[in-house]
C-alpha cells in the first residue's frame, strides 16, 4: 500500500517518535509490510515542485492513494480560511487539501492528539482555531464532517498519543496492509483498541503504592501520584506501562504523572497538569469502572493497612526499605 | 540585464517543519530570497493564563525535534523567576538528556535531512554518486537505517530518565523526576558506548578524539575515514564551502551550564573578533511579519497575529537582531564561539561545508563530553529540590537547543502567566527582513546560489537551506 503523509499544524514530533521504531528500523519494517511512501515531508527526496506534481495527480484521481496520514492539528484560523496554514508552494491551506485528498483515499489515519482531537494545538483560547481531522475535542465533525468515510468504510482512524508510540502506527498501518483492521477494532473515539483496550495503570510499577494509597507528595518521590499529582493512569487509555516507550520508559516509571495525552481534551484538564483537583480532600476523578463508595471504603482501609516499608518508600525517591525475604536456611 | 525570473520553492521537505522560500533569479543565480515559515499556531498565546509550572507540560509541545532544549529553557525560566537553582545531580542528568538530543538530531541533520539531496539523478556524472546513492538514498540508504537504529539505541537513555522522548516532563525547576541508581548508569554507559562505536566504525572512520582534535581546514582535508570523508569528496567537488557563505556573524546562548559557566560559551564572534553578548540588545522587529504591536525586546514583547496577512509581510516568523544586527546561530556558531580552532576557521568561511562540519565535529566532541557527564554523576545523591515558583514576576531561560540559542522570557502575575514570549534558533535562521529591509541570515546566504536551466526547486538551494538545519515548528511556535 502506498502512504502519503502530510504534516499538518503541529510539532513533527509524531515523525521524530515513529522514528524510534526497533526491531526492525522504521523503514525496513514498511518495506516488509509492503508499505510505501509516495510521499513524507521528513523521509522522502522529492521537494518542491516534484511534490506539487504529485499532490496534483492525486486530486486528478490519475495516482491513487491507498492511505492519506496526517499528522498535526488542522487550523481553521484566521477567520475560518485556515491560512494560518498555507501548505508551502501551493497558495492553498492544509484545511483544502485534507478536504480535497481525503476522499480519494482509500483509508485516512490521523497520527498524533493534534491530529485526532486537536490536542495542545488548540490548548488555552486555541488561538489558531485548531481541531483534529475528524474530532474537535470530544466533538464528532471538525474538519471532515462527522459522517465521513473513507474508500474502505472507515472513518478516520485516530491513533492518538502525544506523541504517538512508534508501534501504535507501525501496527495499525500493518494491520491496514493486511486488510486485519475492521470497524470493531475502534473504540468508540474511532481509536485502534488493540492499545486503548489497556489502561496506562496497567503495569505501572507505581502499583503497590497505589494499592495502599501511599502517595507521593512531591515529583520525584516514588509513591503514587493519583492523590497529589495529577496522574490520571487509572483513567487514561493506552499500553504505555506494558509496551514501554525508548527502550524501559514510560511517564510514571520516569516519575511524572500520566496526563493522558491519548484522550480528547487532555490539553485542558481544568487544574494544573501535576496537581490533583479535590473535593474535601478527596480526588475528583476515580478510577475508570471503579464504583465511588467502593472505592472511597478500600482507599480508608488499604490506607490504613500500608506496611511501612511502602510507606517509607512512597516518600523516598529511590528504594529505602527493601522487600523482606524469607531467612536463609541455615542461619 | 534579463529580467528576473520568481520561483516559489516549496512544500520545501526535509527541514522540520513548513517552509516556503521564494526566489528572484538573474542569470542563472539567485538574486533576492524571502523565507515565509507559513505556519502560526500561537504558543504564546495558549500559554496566557496559565499556571506557571503548566509551561513544563506545554513548551516542549512546540517542537517534537527540539522537545527537550524547549523543557530546559522552560525550567531554567521557572527557576530563575523563583531565584533558585535545580539540584547539581538533577541538572547533570537533565543536561545529559538534553545532549542526547542535540546528539541525536546531529546525527539525523546529516543522514536524512542533508545528505539524500547527493543521491540525485542531477549528480548521476559525478564520481561519489554511486556510493552516495547506496548510503543515503532518502528512505533507503544503508547509512540512513544505520543511523535509524543507532538514535533508536541512543533514545533509551531518554526512556530510562526521561519516561519517553520526545515530550518528557522529567525536567523540573528543582532538578528531575526521576532519581537514577548505580545499576541505571552502568545501564546508559553501555548505551553511550554503543553509540560512540557507531559514531567512530560509520561516521567518523576513526577516534572521536582524534575528530574533535583537528584544528586548521587543511588537517580537516585530510580526514579519510567514513561518511565525513564522502561528504568532504563532494564538497569539494561541488565547492561547499563557497556556497551559501552568511554574514559571519555569530551568536551563543552557551550550553550545558555548570559550576563554571556554560561547556560551550556563550557569546558573538563577528568577523573574527569575540564579544559578549548583551541580551538586554536584542529586540524582536515586524515589520515583515504577519504580526501587529511593536518592536520589542522580547520581556516587553507581545504575539497578535495580522489575520489581514497584509500585503507587506511575507512571514509569520518575527526578525529578532542583536544590536540591530541579524545573526546566525547554530553548531557552527557554538562550537566558533566556544574557540575551537577547526570551528574558527570554519566560520571564517561560513560556507555549507562550514555549517555541516561545525554540526559533525560538535557530534563528536558532544559524545566524549556526555560520557565525562555520566561518570561525574553520583547516584547517591538528591536529583531534586524543592522549587516554589512565586506568584509575581519574570524570569529568563536561555539555553542552546542543537540549531542554536533558545530563548523563554516569562511574566507572571496573581499566579499565571501574562507573558510568555520565546525567540527559537530558526527564528534566528530563517527571519524575515527587519525594517531597514536587511534580509535574515539564509535569505543573505541565498544571495549568489546557482541555478541551472530548466529547474523549479534548485538543488543549490536546497543543499544551502538544509545546510541550517531549520526547525519551523519551533521558528513561529
Amino acid at each position: 500500500m502506498n502512504i502519503l503523509w502530510l504534516q499538518s499544524a503541529g510539532c513533527g514530533g509524531c515523525t521524530m517518535s515513529l522514528l524510534c521504531a526497533e526491531s526492525p528500523n522504521v523503514f525496513d519494517l514498511f518495506t516488509a509490510a509492503g508499505l510505501e511512501f509516495l510521499w513524507h515531508p521528513s523521509f522522502s527526496e522529492a521537494s518542491g515542485a516534484q511534490v506539487r506534481h504529485l499532490l496534483a495527480s492525486i486530486e486528478a484521481g490519475e495516482q491513487e492513494l491507498d492511505i492519506l496520514c496526517v499528522e498535526g492539528s488542522i487550523v481553521h484560523g484566521p477567520k475560518g480560511t485556515g491560512r494560518y496554514h498555507m501548505l508551502a508552494g501551493t497558495g492553498r491551506s492544509m484545511l483544502d487539501w485534507v478536504q480535497s485528498l481525503a476522499p480519494k483515499a482509500k483509508h485516512v489515519v490521523a497520527v498524533g492528539t493534534c491530529a485526532t482531537y486537536g490536542g495542545v494545538t488548540s490548548a488555552g483560547d486555541n488561538p489558531s482555531d485548531a481541531t483534529g481531522v475528524q474530532y474537535e475535542g470530544r466533538h464528532s465533525g471538525a474538519a471532515l464532517p462527522s459522517h465521513f468515510r473513507s474508500q474502505s468504510g472507515l472513518p478516520v482512524i485516530n491513533i492518538s498519543g502525544c506523541p504517538i508510540h512508534p508501534d501504535w502506527v507501525t501496527e495499525t498501518l500493518m494491520l491496514l496492509a493486511s486488510d486485519s483492521l475492521g470497524a470493531d477494532d475502534l473504540d468508540s473515539f474511532a481509536r485502534p483498541r488493540f492499545y486503548t483496550d489497556n489502561l496506562v495503570h496497567h503495569a505501572c510499577t507505581k502499583n503497590e503504592f497505589y494499592e495502599y494509597k501511599a502517595s507521593a507528595e512531591e515529583l520525584s518521590q516514588m509513591g503514587c501520584m493519583m492523590e497529589h499529582l495529577g496522574c490520571v493512569g487509572t483513567q487514561a487509555v493506552g499500553d504505555c506501562n506494558i509496551r514501554l516507550w525508548n527502550g524501559e520508559g514510560s511517564c510514571t516509571r520516569a516519575g511524572y504523572p500520566c496526563i493522558s495525552c491519548t484522550s480528547p481534551e487532555f490539553e485542558e484538564p481544568g487544574h494544573g497538569f501535576t496537581e490533583t483537583p479535590k473535593f474535601a480532600g478527596i480526588p475528583v476523578g476515580l478510577p475508570t469502572d471503579m464504583p465511588k463508595a467502593w472505592f472511597m471504603a478500600l482507599a480508608s482501609l488499604s490506607k490504613r493497612a500500608t506496611p511501612d516499608r511502602v510507606a517509607r518508600n512512597a516518600a523516598a525517591d529511590r528504594i529505602v526499605v527493601p522487600p523482606t525475604v524469607k531467612s536463609r536456611k541455615n542461619d | 540585464m534579463t529580467d528576473a525570473t520568481t520561483l516559489l520553492v516549496g512544500p520545501f521537505n526535509r527541514v522540520e517543519g513548513d517552509l516556503e522560500i521564494r526566489l528572484e533569479v538573474r542569470e542563472g543565480r539567485v538574486s533576492a530570497a524571502y523565507a515565509n515559515s507559513p505556519l502560526f499556531r500561537g504558543f504564546e498565546s495558549i500559554l496566557q493564563g496559565k499556571s506557571p509550572i503548566d509551561a513544563l507540560t506545554i513548551t516542549p509541545r512546540i517542537c517534537g525535534i527540539c522537545s527537550i532544549s524547549q523543557s530546559m529553557a522552560a525550567a531554567q525560566a521557572l527557576a530563575d523567576l523563583a531565584g533558585k537553582t535545580p539540584s547539581p545531580e538533577g541538572a547533570k542528568v537533565a543536561q545529559l538528556l538534553h545532549m542526547i538530543e542535540n546528539a541525536s538530531d546531529h546525527l539525523m541533520h546529516f543522514n536524512m535531512f542533508f545528505m539524500p539531496d547527493f543521491a540525485r539523478a542531477v549528480y548521476a556524472d559525478r564520481p561519489w554518486w554511486d556510493q552516495v546513492l547506496t548510503r543515503f538514498t532518502a528512505a533507503k540508504g544503508s547509512a540512513l537505517k544505520r543511523a535509524v537504529e543507532a538514535r533508536a539505541g541512543l533514545m533509551h537513555v531518554t526512556g530510562l530518565l526521561g519516561g519517553k522522548w520526545p515530550h518528557t516532563l522529567a525536567i523540573q525547576p528543582g532538578g528531575v523526576t526521576r532519581a537514577p541508581s548505580v545499576r541505571d548508569k552502568v545501564r546508559i554507559s553501555a548505551d553511550l558506548a554503543a553509540f560512540r562505536a557507531y559514531l567512530e566504525e560509520v561516521v567518523f572512520g576513526g577516534p572521536l578524539e582524534q575528530f574533535a582534535e583537528l584544528a586548521t581546514i587543511v588537517q580537516l582535508s585530510g580526514w579519510t575515514g567514513g561518511d565525513v570523508a564522502l561528504f568532504l569528496a563532494i564538497s569539494d567537488d561541488l565547492a561547499l564551502d563557497s556556497s551559501g557563505c552568511g554574514e559571519k556573524r555569530y551568536l551563543s546562548f552557551g550550553a550545558y551550564p555548570g559550576p563554571n559557566g556554560p561547556l560551550f560559551k556563550r557569546g558573538t564572534l563577528v568577523d573574527g573578533t569575540s564579544s559578549q553578548l548583551v541580551p538586554e540588545q536584542i529586540v524582536e522587529e515586524i515589520t515583515h511579519s504577519w504580526m501587529l504591536g511593536q518592536d520589542a525586546h522580547p520581556s516587553r514583547g507581545m504575539t497578535r497575529p495580522d489575520e489581514d496577512m497584509r500585503e507587506d509581510a511575507y512571514s509569520w516568523c518575527k526578525a529578532p537582531r542583536l544590536a540591530g544586527e541579524t545573526f546566525e546561530t547554530g553548531a557552527l556558531a557554538r562550537q566558533a564561539i566556544d574557540d575551537h580552532p577547526l570551528a574558527v576557521a570554519l566560520a571564517a568561511e561560513g560556507s555549507v561545508r562550514a555549517r555541516v562540519i561545525g554540526r559533525l565535529l560538535e557530534l563528536a566532541r558532544t559524545q566524549i563530553e556526555m560520557e565525562r557527564l555520566l561518570a561525574s554523576i553520583d547516584p547517591r545523591a538528591a536529583f531534586m529540590r524543592h522549587v516554589r515558583i512565586p506568584d509575581d514576576g519574570e524570569g529568563v531561560g536561555m539555553v542552546e537547543a542543537a540549531r542554536g540559542a533558545l530563548g523563554h522570557w516569562v511574566r507572571v502575575e496573581g499566579g499565571v502567566i501574562t507573558s510568555y514570549q520565546i525567540i527559537a534558533p530558526t527564528t534566528w535562521n530563517f527571519s524575515p527582513r527587519d525594517g531597514r529591509g536587511v534580509p535574515g541570515p539564509v535569505e543573505a546566504a541565498l544571495v549568489g546560489a546557482e541555478v541551472r536551466d530548466g529547474e523549479e526547486t534548485p538543488v543549490s538551494v536546497q543543499h544551502i537551506v538544509r545546510s541550517f538545519d531549520p526547525c519551523m515548528v519551533c521558528t513561529v511556535h
